[in-house]
């Protein structure tokens, strides 16, 4: 089948604003955007600009705006989108050039929460000990693959670019509800700063931006509760 | 621009984050240099578990371990090289946890461990639960894991900095080159020791379970200098990539109990090894996959393919233990595995040879060992050799954590002792010469062009059954490649995010380890492992029990040399299951 795909494109050597260009590429249903891509990248227009590593929505890389919708071009496929694809760069951070933006706030936001194990006890000889039903508590946050889809997709975010956004809220989840941690009121600067999670008005678009099926928004209420009773 | 630091590690996976975090800790300055964002490097896509003789869930030792790995190897791993890893790699699976890593728990809040390929208990006598795991995504957590740490410890990162060049004096590594994807500009890096830690090669095979990104860059950069490159020939085919796409679906589901059944039904791995089965070492496993095919037991319109059936298991155990498997098959092929048997066929996923290293990760030049001073590698780029002819399924994530941290403490020890050797800009050169050439370049063939073209001859003709004159094709059609890519244009002739002119880079590496493989199938004439030559199909432990070293000469000619395999523990033995 012809497909008609639309890239918004920015040259950065060029002061112009972005512009649509439009390719016509020849596709099959079960191909994924990515597929489409490297198609126009490899037999029509090599100067396309895009990030990709996996190819199968386990490294992040290729996080876009397809059909209005934040999603990974690796695990999106021709036969659930139709004839006519548009493809923009996730919206919020600066575009460096086509489809790669600048993701230097997202790790700043990443890094802001402390995204790793704090507790100084020194560890036993062995394995510190978890139940399977605390290791459940947190197991859908450490699904994140860090790709920004949700963050880049929430109204607050675009509004305010120094809101920490949904992505480094999960990171923060991962560690408070972790049984090991001890590291909540270390956290609690960025998380209840004005630019933290307070922020939040609910609106679920990084929920269903999530390319893992991570429930952010209960994901960031449960981070607020702990912040409000100190635990949960 | 010019920079410096005492230890600066080549590649951000799961090895150069470990070999990063315990230079650090020696007290030296340390930077890593990346292709991409650390948290996409391709060990976040290791799915299935870390083996390590915990016995968390039953008896187990490292002597067993040790027997799988070198029997899984076919007796060509270094046996002091596997001693310690499966002696350390119990230590190294305590310190993840320590680091944060969520493991999957037992009822008794300990680690959770699984079955995997090869893993058996008593030397060879049944299965064992020895990979630990976290669902099915064991890789992604480890390097998010390690990746935390790092940012805990304040390590500096160089992202989509690509790596063109290797400076060395007096035999010594002193420093790097590398192009900034983001702006175009050339860098130095002068160092005191270099870690390479940048992965596999898997692009020069069409079907394979690995990133865009492992194109084999700092093994060919290396092999063009004249480091050899041991043990090419062994490549390792995952049996149970998705069909036709070749994305992983982990060996953990047969540990699950998942089961390959041919077009009429049978599960034919009991005829190939009647005692383990399914969970026969991936050599066996993807061989027998394609004489199913070949004497027309396939599945499909074309017969092309066999199935792997997990619809006996309760789905709980794929929702839980087996999720993003699931939703690869679901996605890509629209197939529910709770109620459909999914497509597979192998797919190349993993490089055991590589960079020759000591057990420190002390990259050496030669038979003798000879150690090339302040260069370093650890991880599947080098080759030390813990996996021999054939990697045991889960021994990859081990490998970066064991070896990558000895050679993070080598490297750091050797830089307290050395001094910054003064280079200037004029390094520079080489590489400014070679991004011109192609940049200026005026009509020639495109890159995409000779990468499937590569990619192709390469899956035809030197994959998972070889002969001799499939083989001689080979070497011909990569000296034509070569030739052509001299001319080789690219369209892009920006400064900024220029990917084609990094995909023009890489296509030249991608060349030379694919040379340096066909050339070592061609040398070795016996199977052993994971390289099946169908002229030669016995192991031939009287003239090949040795490692083979390729060295690159001038006009695309090569010449080998032959190091010792350490034995010790365990005498090699007929290979069955």
């Amino acid at each position: 089948m012809q497909v008609t795909l639309k890239i918004l494109r920015r040259d950065p050597a060029n002061s112009a604003k972005p512009g649509w260009q439009t390719y016509s590429v020849e596709a099959e249903p079960m191909d994924r955007v990515l597929d489409l891509l490297h198609k126009v990248k490899w037999y029509q227009d090599s100067s396309l600009a895009f990030r990709r590593s996996c190819g199968h929505g386990v490294c992040g890389s290729d996080a876009m705006v397809i059909n209005g919708i934040n999603r990974l071009a690796c695990k999106t496929l021709v036969k659930d989108l139709g004839t006519v694809i548009q493809v923009e760069p996730l919206r919020g951070f600066p575009v460096e050039k086509d489809l790669v933006v600048n993701l230097d706030g997202f790790f700043s936001a990443y890094r802001a929460v402390h995204p790793y194990l704090i507790n100084e006890e020194s560890p036993p000889e062995r394995e510190r000990l978890q139940s399977p039903e605390d290791r459940a508590r947190f197991d859908s946050s450490t699904k994140c693959i860090l790709c920004a889809a949700c963050t880049t997709s929430c109204p607050v975010f675009w509004v305010n670019g120094s809101y920490i956004g949904p992505a480094a809220i999960v990171q923060a989840h991962r560690f408070i509800y972790d049984s090991r941690d001890h590291g909540l009121r270390e956290r609690m600067a960025a998380l209840n700063a004005s630019t933290g999670v307070w922020r939040c008005r609910t609106a679920y678009n990084c929920t269903e931006a999530c390319p893992r099926g991570i429930p952010v928004t209960q994901t960031i209420e449960e981070v607020k509760r702990a912040l409000l009773y100190d635990r949960f | 621009m010019a920079h410096e630091y005492d230890v600066i590690v080549v590649g951000a996976g799961g090895s150069g984050l470990t070999t990063a975090l315990y230079a650090a800790k020696q007290g030296v300055s340390v930077a890593v240099v990346t292709k991409l964002y650390p948290t996409r490097s391709h060990t976040g896509a290791a799915q299935g578990g870390i083996g390590a003789a915990l016995g968390n869930v039953e008896e187990d030792h490292w002597e067993w371990h040790m027997f799988d790995t070198i029997k899984g190897g076919d007796y060509l791993s270094d046996q002091d090289a596997v001693e310690m890893f499966c002696k350390e790699v119990i230590e190294a699976v305590i310190e993840l946890e320590h680091m944060g890593m969520p493991f999957d728990r037992l009822p008794s809040g300990k680690i959770a461990q699984r079955r995997f390929g090869g893993h058996t208990k008593d030397f060879g006598k049944a299965a064992v639960h020895r990979a630990a795991h976290a669902a099915d995504r064991t890789g992604h957590m480890i390097l998010q894991t390690l990746y935390q740490q790092c940012v805990k410890e304040n390590i500096t990162f160089f992202n989509e900095y690509h790596v063109t060049d290797v400076i060395f004096e007096d035999g010594a590594a002193k420093g790097l080159v590398a192009y900034e994807l983001a702006s175009g500009e050339l860098h130095t890096f002068k160092a005191k020791a270099i870690v390479i830690a940048s992965g596999g090669f898997g692009r020069i095979w069409k079907v394979t379970s690995n990133a865009y990104t492992l194109t084999g860059d700092m093994q060919a950069i290396l092999y063009r200098k004249g480091i050899p490159l041991e043990d090419m020939e062994f490549y390792q085919f995952h049996p149970t990539g998705l069909f036709p796409l070749g994305v992983l679906l982990t060996e953990g589901a047969r540990g699950e109990g998942a089961i390959l059944r041919n077009g009429s039904g049978e599960r034919f791995m009991e005829r190939y090894a009647p005692t383990i089965k399914d969970l026969a070492p991936r050599d066996m496993v993807s061989r027998a996959m394609y004489m199913e095919v070949r004497e027309g037991r396939g599945v499909g319109p074309r017969k092309d393919h066999v199935l792997l059936d997990l619809t006996h298991l309760p789905p709980e155990t794929i929702h839980t233990k087996l999720p993003d498997i699931s939703e690869f098959a679901q996605i890509y092929l629209g197939v529910d595995p709770t109620k459909q048997p999914v497509p597979v066929m192998p797919t190349a996923h993993y490089a055991m040879g590589g960079i020759p290293t000591t057990v420190h990760g002390e990259v050496i030049r030669d038979e003798q060992g000879t150690v090339v001073k302040g260069l370093y590698a650890a991880g599947e780029v080098a080759c030390v050799s813990l996996h021999g002819a054939n990697r045991l399924g889960t021994n990859s994530l081990g490998d970066l954590v064991v070896f990558g941290r000895r050679a993070g403490v080598a490297a750091a020890k050797f830089a307290k002792e050395t001094e910054f050797y003064d280079f200037s800009e004029e390094v520079l050169g080489p590489t400014r010469e070679r991004i011109e050439k192609v940049l200026r370049a005026g009509s020639g063939p495109s890159v995409a062009d000779l990468r499937a073209e590569l990619q192709q001859s390469m899956q035809d003709r030197a994959s998972v059954f070889r002969t001799e004159s499939l083989l001689q094709e080979q070497v011909e059609v990569l000296n034509e490649l070569f030739e052509k890519y001299e001319q080789v244009v690219v369209q892009d002739r920006g400064t900024r995010y220029n990917t084609e002119l990094v995909e023009a880079l890489e296509l030249g590496y991608l060349l030379e380890v694919s040379q340096a493989t066909v050339h070592s199938c061609l040398n070795r004439r016996e199977s052993r492992g994971a390289h099946a030559r169908e002229d030669y199909p016995e192991r031939d432990d009287k003239n090949w029990l040795k490692h083979t070293l390729i060295y690159k000469g001038p006009n695309q000619t090569v010449r080998f040399a032959y190091k010792p395999v350490v034995l010790g523990k365990f005498e090699p033995k007929a290979r069955t299951y």
